[in-house]
């Protein structure tokens, strides 16, 4: 649409599972009479020949041929729909229309805006009992979000935040952690077919101030904190960039249980290594919350035991090197790894990122390397230029050192660990500023 | 039953401005068409097959395969490019 800003005819072409996404891009950005064509799904791993079929055959959202809507969206003259666009006043309103419990209920599930789970009724009480819990104005704002980066973003303020908060039954003390979740402005229900979802941990403070747990069963539903503050993270998302519609705002083709809540307190005292926020910079007496991508892949074990460095290699080698593992792990482990030497959190992935290694072949051969990585390799960007270069049955390294985190969580009635679909971007924000 | 007063939990979308279509050539004969490859993965091979349908059916169109720098990075350069030496353009395959 920008380049028919610049004044360049232009037709889109889209997959048809995308039809209904596009249009709706379109019509959000002003411009619902976009010329668009669609060519069946999928177009990745479809051979010269196939795709040259999808040419010659028909759209099929329209059912003419494919190229008849091609030319004729960069010919066709312009209706006077075509010259004025679409111009619309979206604002939403503060309060919804009275009702009773079951009509609100029924509401906000039928809109969208829940995670298809009962939620707690954002009454003006209990959003103003809520807004207790920091000293900022209800109308200041907090950030912005969207599914995607070709949609538009949306405004959070910190009475929306609230709102959310009390739907997914947090307590006011939990606000300040919950609106560095949505200061982030990355959100936890991106629209991606890949199923992607944030995994996102609290260090600092503040874990114990309102409760978080760090122990037993800290990953799964038995604690207060975690679980809400969790599920706040995922509502004010949904809500906070204007939905997360399969179809529409959502494209993930499996769906991913980490967008339920995935939320947890790192096990400082218990750990012998640095809390992740001070590896990051910040002081140990500052309450953060970082946010991990991915939770698209589990692997676990237990130890480490003899062969633990056949069993990292193993799990390391086996899952997506497209997304970088978060490894989380007991304290137990944790002081087995010191005790083996590994004395800093550092050393022990940078030893995961010197052995984990797979043919170049391979490494290629990956939907999301060829999109997001190769453009940068063939541009020069180190090291995806090195490993561009290298034969194809060369090994090369599957992660950087500084792409592999490890956060050190669990009750001790287990030496388990897990590596967890986790890329850290940098995204970790200071509770303390939200208090 | 009581009646519950309750917020809406929706955040503040920007306001939508209108924004009309280019204006269309009456054909593409003799035109400069880009073929921009968005970089999705198999796009390239996509668009290749697009340059080699309008070499076969509409070979007076001069067809120019461009790419973006990154993937869902907008590259204001390519736009430029674009708008500065082609009359139209296709974007493919994907969003």
């Amino acid at each position: 649409m920008q380049l028919e800003n610049a004044g360049v005819p232009s037709v889109a072409v889209h997959t048809d599972v995308f039809a209904r996404l596009a249009r709706s891009v379109a019509r959000m950005n002003g411009m619902p009479r976009t010329r668009q064509a669609f060519v069946p799904q999928p177009v990745v791993d479809k051979t010269p020949q196939q795709l040259r079929g999808y040419i010659e055959g028909l759209d099929p959202t329209t059912k003419r041929p494919f190229m008849q809507e091609v030319i004729e969206g960069l010919s066709r003259p312009l209706d006077e729909e075509d010259l004025k666009g679409l111009s619309f006043d979206r604002s939403t309103p503060r309060l919804v229309e009275p009702g009773t419990e079951d009509d609100l209920q029924r509401l906000f599930l039928d809109n969208g805006w829940t995670d298809h789970l009962p939620v707690t009724l954002p009454t003006e009480q209990r959003v103003a009992a809520m807004l207790k819990g920091t000293s900022h104005q209800p109308d200041k704002v907090v950030g912005r979000m969207r599914p995607t980066a070709y949609r538009e973003f949306w405004e959070l303020t910190v009475e929306k935040v609230a709102v959310n908060a009390v739907m997914a039954g947090a307590k006011p003390k939990y606000l300040p952690v919950i609106l560095a979740h949505a200061a982030s402005g990355i959100t936890a229900r991106s629209s991606s077919t890949t199923s992607l979802a944030m995994t996102t941990v609290v260090n600092g403070p503040i874990r114990d101030e309102i409760g978080m747990s760090s122990g037993i069963g800290a990953l799964g539903p038995y604690n207060h904190a975690n679980a809400t503050i969790g599920r706040a993270y995922q509502l004010l998302s949904i809500n906070g960039q204007g939905g997360s519609v399969p179809g529409d705002t959502y494209m993930g083709t499996l769906g991913n249980a980490y967008n339920y809540s995935a939320t947890f307190a790192e096990a400082e005292e218990r750990s012998p290594w640095r809390p992740f926020h001070v590896q990051k910079g910040y002081k140990p007496t500052d309450s953060t919350v970082s946010i991990f991508f991915g939770g698209r892949y589990t692997a676990s074990g237990f130890g480490p035991r003899a062969t633990w460095k056949e069993k990292f290699i193993r799990c390391l080698t086996s899952i997506d090197h497209n997304q970088a593992p978060l490894i989380v792990m007991d304290p137990i482990v944790a002081r087995l790894f010191a005790d083996l030497g590994f004395d800093s959190k550092e050393k022990l992935t940078t030893w995961c990122a010197e052995n984990a290694m797979m043919p170049a072949r391979e490494y290629w051969d990956d939907q999301w390397v060829q999109t997001l990585t190769h453009p940068l390799a063939v541009a020069g960007v180190e090291p995806f230029a090195s490993k561009l270069k290298a034969a194809p049955d060369a090994l090369v390294a599957m992660y950087e050192p500084e792409e592999i985190n490890i956060v050190v969580v669990g009750g001790e009635t287990q030496g388990a660990w897990r590596m967890i679909g986790g890329s850290y971007r940098n995204a970790t924000v200071l509770v303390d500023a939200w208090r | 039953m009581s009646q519950l007063t309750v917020h809406d939990p929706r955040g503040y979308p920007p306001n939508v401005i209108g924004k009309r279509l280019a204006a269309r050539p009456q054909s593409l004969v003799g035109k400069t068409l880009y073929l921009v490859d968005c970089l999705f993965d198999n796009s390239e091979a996509f668009m290749d097959q697009l340059k080699r349908w309008f070499a076969q059916h509409l070979p007076s169109v001069d067809i120019r395969m461009i790419k973006p720098r990154e993937s869902w990075v907008d590259d204001p350069a390519m736009r430029q490019k674009i708008a500065a030496d082609g009359h139209a353009a296709v974007l493919g395959v994907g969003l």
